[in-house]
């Protein structure tokens, strides 16, 4: 057990995949001598060679076709790209031929390749460094969403996303990359893809969040207990998609009463999917309408503003409350 | 049916004109007013003077990160000395210089360092693209506004900007072979300053050159030496003198040296060796120039301390007037503005959503205080 970040956390699970299986490459810009602009590829190219942990030119479709063509060819790439907001322009090979693949060949070929990439505001960063569109990527058939929220799931997810025989998008929270520590078993652990965590268990609310706003949602949850009394159930998706919907039906049919909260546009946002799944399949549970803490249908302003742009405690108490108080 | 070479009609230069001691060669020397040369000395000296102050503001975290631009201003400033005021200019995240040289404010630099959207807005009148922060998407938009200018009759050019990083990305080949295609009047200036990041010049491309690229497209390509700001005057006037008069796009690659970090998030102890960066600072274009103009009586020592004096206060000026300026932009509503012509309902309502809420963060905060 070490008490470890984020990075490495990731950095761990990194190395071990290396070790255990020499099909696994890392490639991307800046991940070999640099270890990454935020240093979670570090050591990996003294450790493997730069065969296997390849300095790119600086090209994000390249990384990302040739990637599939690696992992046609039995190899499980990991690519990094450097933000996600640079991650489009991997878009085409993601959507043409990364998920679809397996399908057009009949399971002759599969794709069994990771995109990681930094997301989320709240760092201060250029234009383009900070944004939360996961929504892309969770529409598209095919394809895996996984988004961590601590340094203990997020290499445990990382370990099931390089073995798992499809393509899976890797989005990590920068915002939490060097926030806190946390103890990560030396011993190799996978957390199952596809499946949430219930972080804090309650009868009277269900919250959903995931990857950098969990921390301020369990902020909100033990407020709501110190001083509305509440008990909040919590949950952390993990995998946005495909989405755990029946834990979160699960809890929601308990509680009756139910909060989103993430850092995407709230248009169509993973927040808008679950509403959908609720409704779905608890309609006849829900004691108030389902509320919804988002970023704002806006590009994610500069770091002067963009505090008012992200959800915070203060708008998830807000909101809470809201759907506490309401009687049908 | 033979074997043969195949007979390429372009040839591949590389230019240089004054070098490091400042020496010239006479016979390609370009003929520069005294006044043009001059304005190019105080552009430089100023963007250096406030390159070095931007970075003492990030460390004092009074703006963010950013990009600094020690040792590419002859590049930079060679090349678009040579525009009309009416022409185009697509800049990556690295031109301060060229963009200031053309009319934005070094104020509106601090507003976007500083974090405010309002530092990439582009007056009225101003042909200046905004900073393009992701790697190479420039590129196509300059042979796009080209090719309008071209259909409208015009007789304007586009001139863009970007990184030898820059020529990796797909975007980059593809606004070449376009641009050489439709032969629009665009101008591409490569900025190899040999580093992307950690990534050295040698390990982006195996090519030799990354002007003969142009040569792959049917587009003529030179190699010029960037910290020689004639070399780069006159390289870059040719290519726009063949744009205005309908020869179509070139490339010229500057071949420069990126002085300082990547960015101010970015360590480059990490991946190159000091002495490559002795090396490049005894090649400084700054230095250069002045011994030309001094050795050419264009320039004392005298007027280098007044116009040293005059840059200071300059900057001085513009950093207060962005701290001014910063009162006026603190709504956070101004998010808002500029999403679409017209606010759609449902942003109408987001808006009105976060208005209330500052309004009751205002009055728990008087509250309390
Ligand atoms: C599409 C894209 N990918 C990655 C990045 C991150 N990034 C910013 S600058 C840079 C290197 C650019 O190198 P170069 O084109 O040589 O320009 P320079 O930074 O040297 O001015 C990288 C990888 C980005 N901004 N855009
Ligand atoms: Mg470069």
């Amino acid at each position: 057990m070490a008490e470890l970040t984020m990075i490495q956390a990731i950095n761990l699970a990194l190395h071990q995949e290396m070790e255990q299986d020499n099909s696994v490459i890392v490639l991307g810009e800046d991940v070999g001598v640099d270890g990454g602009v935020f240093r979670v590829t570090d050591g990996l190219i003294e450790k493997f060679g730069k065969e296997r942990v390849m300095d790119t030119p600086l090209a994000e479709s390249a990384i990302c076709g040739v990637a599939i063509g690696m992992a046609v060819k039995g190899l499980r790439p990991v690519c990094e790209i450097q933000f996600s907001g640079f991650s489009y322009m991997c878009m085409h090979q993601v959507e043409n031929h990364a998920v679809r693949l397996r399908g057009r060949s009949g399971g002759r070929f599969h794709v069994p390749m990771v995109l990681r990439a930094p997301y989320g505001g709240g760092v201060r960063a250029l234009e383009h460094h900070s944004e939360s569109k996961e929504a892309y990527y969770a529409h598209t058939p095919g394809l895996k969403m996984v988004i961590p929220s601590r340094p203990r799931n997020a290499r445990a997810l990382l370990v099931s996303a390089i073995r798992d025989p499809d393509p899976v998008i890797f989005y990590e929270p920068k915002a939490v990359y060097r926030a806190f520590r946390e103890e990560v078993p030396d011993e190799e652990e996978a957390f199952p893809l596809g499946k949430s965590e219930v972080v804090q268990e309650g009868k009277d609310l269900t919250i959903i969040s995931y990857g950098a706003m969990m921390r301020p949602t369990l902020e909100a949850a033990a407020k709501l207990q110190e001083s509305d009394g509440v008990e909040a159930e919590v949950i952390d998706l993990l995998t946005i998609s495909p989405l755990d919907d029946e834990a979160v039906n699960q809890s929601v049919q308990k509680t009756g009463r139910a909060v989103i909260v993430h850092e995407a546009h709230r248009s169509f946002g993973p927040g808008a999917e679950v509403v959908a799944r609720l409704v779905e399949k608890s309609f006849l549970y829900l004691q108030a309408p389902i509320a919804r803490v988002t970023g704002f249908d806006v590009t994610i302003p500069l770091f002067q503003r963009e505090n008012d742009y992200l959800p915070n405690v203060h708008r998830i108490l807000r909101a809470a409350r809201k759907t506490l108080e309401f009687v049908a | 049916m033979p074997r043969e070479e195949i007979d390429i009609p372009y040839r591949l230069d590389y230019l240089s004109i004054l070098n490091e001691k400042g020496e010239v060669d006479e016979e390609l020397e370009p003929e520069m007013e005294q006044e043009l040369l001059i304005k190019l000395y105080r552009s430089m000296l100023l963007n250096r003077r406030f390159d070095e102050r931007l970075l003492s503001l990030q460390r004092q975290g009074r703006i963010g990160t950013f990009a600094p631009i020690k040792g590419q201003e002859a590049s930079q400033l060679g090349a678009v000395a040579t525009l009309e005021e009416s022409d185009w200019l697509f800049p990556s995240f690295r031109e301060m210089a060229a963009e200031n040289w053309r009319g934005k404010s070094l104020e509106s630099v601090l507003l976007t360092y500083g974090g405010y959207n309002e530092g990439s807005v582009i007056p009225e009148g101003l042909n200046n693209l905004p900073v393009a922060i992701p790697v190479g998407t420039q590129i196509l938009h300059a042979v796009g506004v080209a090719y309008a200018i071209k259909y409208r009759g015009e007789k304007n050019i586009a001139m863009v900007f970007f990184g030898d990083g820059g020529t990796s990305e797909g975007d980059f080949h593809e606004a070449l072979n376009f641009a050489g295609v439709f032969q629009t009047p665009t101008i591409f200036v490569c900025q190899n300053n040999h580093w992307a990041i950690s990534i050295p010049r040698s390990q982006q491309t195996h090519s030799k050159t990354l002007a003969q690229k142009a040569l792959a497209y049917g587009i003529p390509g030179v190699q010029v030496d960037g910290n020689d700001i004639l070399a780069v005057y006159v390289a870059v006037k040719e290519a726009v003198e063949r744009a205005r008069s309908g020869g179509g796009p070139s490339m010229i690659e500057c071949v420069t040296y990126r002085m300082s970090m990547h960015t101010t998030a970015d360590d480059p102890k990490r991946y190159r060796k000091d002495e490559e960066l002795e090396e490049w600072s005894k090649r400084d274009p700054l230095d250069r120039l002045q011994k030309y103009l001094m050795a050419k009586g264009l320039l004392s020592e005298e007027e280098i301390d007044s116009l040293e004096e005059e840059v200071k206060k300059e900057i001085k000026e513009t950093v207060a007037a962005y701290e001014e300026k910063q009162k006026e932009l603190g709504d956070p509503l101004l998010m808002f503005d500029h999403v679409f012509e017209e606010l759609p309902p449902h942003l109408k309502e987001q808006r009105e959503e976060l208005s209330r809420e500052l309004a009751e963060k205002e009055e728990e905060e008087q509250n309390n205080g």
